[in-house]
């Protein structure tokens, strides 16, 4: 589970800012706060402006508009090289002409440490990301997964206030990339640093995160934890783009001081608890997923909220099944997922069903 | 590898002949016991290298070359890194129009040039002399030397820069830790090309040179004595060995910055 971050202090603060590339907008006044000792994400597709953002932050591009305070202190006049942030390059960036500890130990050459603090510093950095012992290794010799170790000790080993982390698992293959998800989230709470990462992938936004801000088109769509964003998506794109959301077209039958009745296409009507964005007669989406619809096998009973629907494809995953169900009239369909449990069978195509689904689990979206 | 055809091999081989047996006469006749460059040999003999070593204006001629050639090697790579850098790294106003511009000495012929600038250097009021040699030479070297040093600019990837300010370093400091022990191998190759052309550079430096001539020029004033052919052969001789010395070590160094900037190894350069 994430850890409670909620009463930490602010460590960046950014506000109202604007990022113009010529005519085009990469930003387009995005404010948020990060707290000291998070795990933040920006997530959203190539080209919403994450990755300017996050470079903003750590120096390499400067704001058009709007300024960004880190630790309290302006940034604007502060050159990358000045800042208390440090970077994990996409690429990695690991200097080739240099050994891994001197790599890692870049940094510290400002300090003019003793050599002997030095090597101990670099071998304590090392020891952090599981590289004991490669200090004399030449990068080129590194695997994809070494390498990023050793950026992460590179940056690691500077003790900055914010680590950046730009799309820093997209080179790694899915084992490595999973186990690096884990790894990097008990990395960060070993040493308590804030991690800022950029990534375009939802899954490893929602594993690692402690808050989420998802970015479409310059702007901050929705900033919430993994669980709020999964279950209360703030609109159509954000719901489509984390996980897997049936849409259903729906309409505002009756609104009044605490209930919303609606009317959904294929589901009937229902009510939800009062919503002031939406009004009598207005049109909208309802947002379901496919965890959250259940098929109701034969021998179970028929009951409240469940409506026949036909089988028209399944996707078989081991642990999970999915089906692609058309509903009575045939006018609408939705993708249900269902856990394969003992004594579960998985329906053939064209299976005559039910499907049975929670009001409670029904998210609103503007049309 | 498919095997070549007959006649593609003969064309190939009567090519490589062609190409190379004038050299291939050079050592035949330097070592040759006779003043007359005819067949059949008439026998073996190091006098020629003798005479060279005897020769005091070849001496001063062989100074003023590689005096010239060492000049114009440092200089060309100098304003090469410049250049290089700056295409490599930076956009400015009519960046191409500009590259374009200081290439152009590549395919200029190289009489125009050493005319031009005899009669810009006359109506400058300037005496001719080696420095005039150099300034011809610096102009035909740099497009070398910026053609070398591009690529390794460019092969250098900017994260490494971002990732060395990210971590403290200052630009100053960036430049010395990691640009330049980067481009290196670059730049040694650099020194290495424009020093080998301005060695063997003969139109140029006849129409700029003073009193003092250059290696090439006083080959060529020595082709006057049919006497003396025989020790220009032998000079010919060294001085393609030299030059053969030059490229590879250039070479070498073009491949190790390949290697350095991780480029992949299917480049495999000149040889």
């Amino acid at each position: 589970m994430p850890s409670d971050t909620t009463s930490r202090d602010t460590l960046i603060s950014i506000r109202n800012v604007e990022k113009h590339f010529g005519k085009v907008t990469a930003l387009n006044g995005v404010s948020v706060d990060i707290r000291e000792g998070e795990f933040f994400s920006l997530l959203g597709p190539s080209g919403c402006g994450k990755t300017t953002l996050l470079r903003m932050i750590s120096g390499f591009e400067m704001p058009s508009a709007g300024d960004i305070h880190i630790g309290g202190e302006d940034m604007s006049e502060v050159p990358p090289n000045l800042r208390p942030t440090n970077m994990v390059f996409q690429s990695y960036a690991i200097f080739p002409h240099l050994t891994v500890a001197e790599n890692v130990g870049y940094g510290l050459k400002k300090q003019r440490l003793a050599k002997a603090e030095l090597a101990a510093r670099v071998d304590e950095a090392l020891a952090l990301v599981d590289l004991d012992g490669y200090g004399t290794r030449e990068p080129h010799a590194l695997s994809g997964g070494q390498r990023q170790r050793v950026a992460l000790a590179r940056a690691l080993i500077m003790k900055p206030k914010v680590l950046l982390l730009d799309e820093p698992l997209s080179a790694l293959d899915k084992k490595l990339r999973e186990a690096m998800q884990s790894e990097l989230r008990h990395l960060q709470r070993t040493v308590g640093i804030t991690f800022v990462l950029v990534t375009h992938d939802q899954e490893e936004a929602l594993t690692m995160s402690d808050r989420i801000a998802v970015m479409f088109d310059g702007k901050i769509s929705q900033l919430d934890t993994p669980e709020g964003i999964y279950k209360k998506p703030a609109d159509q794109r954000v719901a489509s783009f984390i996980g897997v959301m049936n849409f259903l077209p729906a309409q505002v039958t009756s609104a009044s001081d605490r209930t919303l009745g609606i009317d959904v296409a294929a589901l009937g009507k229902l009510s939800c608890p009062q919503d002031d964005r939406f009004a009598k007669g207005d049109k909208l989406k309802v947002g379901i997923r496919p965890e959250m619809l259940t098929i109701v096998y034969d021998g179970e009973k028929a009951e409240k909220n469940s409506v026949p629907a036909k089988v028209a494809d399944i996707a078989y995953y081991g642990d999970m099944t999915y089906y692609d169900v058309v509903f009575g009239d045939g006018s609408h369909s939705a993708s249900v997922s269902m856990r394969n449990t003992a004594g579960r069978p998985i329906l053939p195509i064209g299976t005559m069903t039910r499907i049975r689904w929670g009001p409670e689990s029904i998210v609103l979206l503007e049309d | 590898m498919k095997s070549a055809s007959p006649s593609l091999l003969t064309y190939a081989v009567i090519y490589l002949i062609f190409l190379y047996a004038p050299i291939l006469l050079l050592p035949i006749f330097a070592f040759n016991d006779s003043a007359i460059i005819a067949l059949p040999l008439s026998g073996f003999t190091f006098d020629w290298f003798y005479l060279l070593w005897e020769t005091e204006a070849l001496h001063q001629a062989l100074y003023n070359s590689l005096t010239i050639a060492i000049i114009t090697a440092v200089i060309s790579t100098i304003l090469g890194i410049f250049a290089a850098r700056a295409s490599a790294r930076y956009d400015f106003p009519a960046k191409r129009g500009i590259v374009g511009f200081i290439m152009v000495p590549l395919v200029l012929p190289e009489i125009i040039v050493g005319v031009a600038l005899l009669v810009v250097l006359v109506q400058l009021g300037l005496a001719l002399s080696s420095w005039t040699v150099i300034i011809g030479h610096v102009l035909i070297c740099t497009p070398f030397s910026i053609a070398i040093l591009a690529s390794a600019f460019r092969n250098l990837d900017i994260s490494l820069e971002e990732a060395s300010l990210d971590l403290g370093e200052s630009q100053v400091g960036t430049f010395f830790r990691v640009i330049l022990p980067l481009v290196t191998p670059g730049i040694i190759s650099s020194l290495l090309i424009a020093f080998t052309i301005s060695l063997d550079e003969f139109i140029i430096a006849f129409f700029l040179t003073g009193t003092d001539v250059t290696l090439p020029v006083y080959i060529w004033g020595q082709l006057r004595f049919p006497a003396r052919l025989p020790s220009v052969m032998a000079l010919g001789f060294l001085m393609v060995i030299l030059s053969l010395m030059l490229l590879l070590t250039a070479e070498y160094f073009r491949r190790r910055a390949n290697r350095l900037s991780g480029a992949a190894d299917t480049d495999k350069g000149l040889f």
